[in-house]
């Protein structure tokens, strides 16, 4: 029996945190194992994991600290089991080197970051989007990043399986960005019954063993260590066959396969919400928690005749640069609400080329921006 | 007939990059009789390692082979282990890697007692990187790092392992390299967190900064610095006080981390139909 069929999973109408349905999505998605270390604001999925994956068959462990965290992860994905950890800003800079570990010997898993106020420990119970850049260029080198961030507990659910989806399917990690306020608060929201939603397994190598080239092709199958195949792994340079090489054609072949894999596919991997942006003038580009308040400044602004849309980001990484570059050429203003100093701002304004004016709002307090802060800020731009 | 060690090498990937007179060699061949002799098949192996030169000996050996981050390769062992219970999972570390950067993971790896054997080469030193100290690098001894003598205290692995809960504690130098052997073996076949502490030599690094002119001579001190743990219990105390004790060190039967979740698993199935 296929763990789909033996799975302990209820569907149906619930109230539950964001943090809960990440949980139950990652059983839905096919995870069954996740290592971890607790760290505010994103115990409860550990906490919830400990039992619902034993339930399943799955294992859960708390391990001695981040770094261990993360390394158990990669280590069980190896073992051929979709693998997740979930963590916060401190913890998420410890993964770091073994998150680019991850991306340069392609093994799939998913790292949860429920972002809080920092830097350092910051407000462990305040929320921020302080990690916007650190999803990005946290470990060291040049590496393929992939980055979710949901702004509801529908989809903490659902971003959380598409990000399994995506780790599998390119071979990555993958990060879910969440926030404190995403994660902690309660929505009415209904568990999809089992094959609502995708779900994919990485693909295995079908060739005979003494064959099999663990690095070979744009995104090479993987196989599980004790299946027959006997490859190996490691974070140096490598080449096809999986040994360490200093070959300079192989190390740039490998560096560019890796950063192209995603980067070539990245409308399959982009996402985002576009609400009014047809004949819009302003767009707020926003993600996760603010965006929830852009949404209701979006709405009134409309309800009071203002031609102003929406772009709200749920891939943050790659970045739409395109979608926004082509959006720069027929709107005024971007507006850029967001819980941190500037970091989308930033990127927002590379993407628009000049093209449009780009305005910001950051709040750094742990509080979250308003709907009627960013509806002046509307008003000011017409 | 001579030993066969090629049947379990990778050997386009020979030369290895291990030093002449290095102690690495001797490990590996102790660690594939040892394989041979327990008749593991390839497939259901796997060897897992950190960084340094210890830590490039599982790509020489042709089974399911990892090489982590500096000193990280318990807690990767630790996932792959509890997912794929059936695997056997040695790991090759050195010193620094073991209980320098992996310091934290070698006493949880310990305490958790999953059924892991970890192999410590001990050099004294750092030897990839340059000859730097190490935290088993005894004290007033030369490195890059401790150039006018190393203040520090050494570690004692295995002392560290019993007290952490390690349930196999074993120590050989690449002198005793029958006992060597033999301890590997009890190792792989113990069930649990079983640690062997290798006192080796690094006559590139370590050697050469403390008068220790040729490998054969770096070798031969364990011979007088050692005694067996089953001579020490003969010996009056004044013969083995300042000696290294060689052999099963310490042996006690625990129950295994994965076999106890097991029962977890079972629980938690049990209370959810």
């Amino acid at each position: 029996m296929g763990w789909r069929e033996s799975m302990v999973y209820s569907p149906g109408l619930r109230l539950m945190s964001g943090n809960e349905a990440c949980a139950e999505a990652a059983i839905y998605a096919g995870c069954r194992f996740f290592g971890g270390y607790p760290i505010t604001p994103s115990t409860e999925i550990a906490e919830i994991l400990s039992f619902r994956l034993p339930q399943n068959g799955g294992h859960f462990i708390q391990m001695e600290d981040e770094i261990a965290s993360i390394a158990s992860v990669l280590g069980a994905s190896l073992g051929g089991v979709k693998s997740l950890t979930a963590t916060s800003g401190p913890g998420f800079s410890l993964m770091q080197e073994n998150i680019g570990y991850g991306c340069i010997a392609e093994i799939p898993c998913v790292i949860i970051d429920v972002q809080r106020g920092g830097p350092s420990t910051g407000v462990p119970t305040g929320s921020s989007q302080g990690d916007i850049m650190q999803a990005r260029w946290g470990t060291h080198g040049d590496h393929p990043s992939i980055a979710l961030y949901p702004a509801s507990v529908t989809e903490c659910f659902e971003l959380t399986v598409r990000a399994f989806n995506l780790a599998e399917h390119y071979r990555t990690p993958v990060i879910l960005l969440s926030d404190e306020i995403i994660g902690h608060m309660r929505e009415a929201f209904t568990m999809p019954v089992v094959g609502e939603l995708k779900v994919y397994d990485r693909r295995r190598p079908r060739r005979d063993p003494d064959n099999y080239q663990p690095y070979e092709g744009d995104i090479p199958t993987i196989s599980a260590f004790g299946e027959g195949y006997r490859f190996h792994v490691t974070g140096l340079y490598h080449d096809d066959s999986g040994f360490p090489t200093n070959d300079p054609t192989s190390i740039g072949r490998q560096e560019r396969r890796i950063v192209r894999k995603v980067i070539k596919n990245r409308h399959d991997i982009i996402e985002y919400d576009g609400r009014f942006l047809d004949d819009a003038k302003v767009v707020v580009v926003a993600a996760g928690a603010v965006a929830r308040s852009a949404i209701a400044a979006v709405k009134r602004a409309r309800a009071n005749g203002r031609k102003v849309g929406l772009f709200r980001l749920k891939t943050i990484w790659p970045f739409p640069q395109d979608e926004i570059e082509q959006l720069a050429a027929n709107v005024d203003t971007f507006i850029v609400p967001e819980m941190n100093m500037g970091q989308l701002f930033e990127i927002v304004t590379m993407a628009a080329k000049g093209q449009a004016q780009i305005k910001r709002i950051n709040r750094v307090d742990c509080e979250i921006i308003t709907p009627s802060q960013i509806q002046r800020m509307i008003r000011e731009s017409f | 007939m001579a030993f066969d060690y090629y049947q379990y090498l990778r050997t386009e990937n020979l030369p290895h990059i291990w030093c002449p007179g290095c102690g690495h060699g001797i490990v590996l061949k102790a660690l594939l009789r040892a394989i041979d002799r327990l008749k593991l098949s390839k497939d259901e192996l796997c060897l897992v390692s950190g960084i340094g030169c210890a830590s490039r000996l599982p790509g020489y050996v042709d089974v399911n082979t990892l090489h982590t981050t500096h000193g990280r390769a318990i807690p990767f062992a630790t996932g792959l282990k509890l997912v794929k219970p059936d695997l056997k999972v040695i790991i090759t570390s050195g010193d620094g890697d073991a209980v320098a950067i992996g310091g934290n993971h070698f006493i949880h790896g310990c305490r958790r007692n999953l059924d892991i054997t970890l192999i410590i080469f001990n050099n004294l030193i750092y030897g990839m990187t340059g000859g730097q100290q190490s935290p088993t690098t005894p004290m007033n001894r030369m490195s890059t790092t401790t150039p006018l003598g190393n203040p520090n205290d050494p570690f004692d692995f295995a002392e560290l392992a019993k007290a952490a809960g390690a349930t196999f504690v074993a120590r050989s130098t690449t002198y005793h390299v029958r006992l060597l052997d033999r301890v590997i073996q009890q190792a792989i076949e113990h069930k649990g967190f079983s640690v062997v502490e290798v006192l080796e030599d690094c006559p590139t690094q370590y050697g050469r900064r403390n008068n220790l002119r040729t490998p054969a001579q770096m070798i031969a001190r364990y011979k007088d610095l050692t005694v067996s743990v089953e001579a020490a219990d003969k010996l009056p105390i004044e013969d083995i006080r300042g000696k290294l004790l060689v052999g099963v060190l310490h042996h006690v039967e625990r129950s295994e981390f994965a076999e106890r979740y097991d029962k977890i698993i079972e629980e938690a199935r049990g209370a959810s139909s």
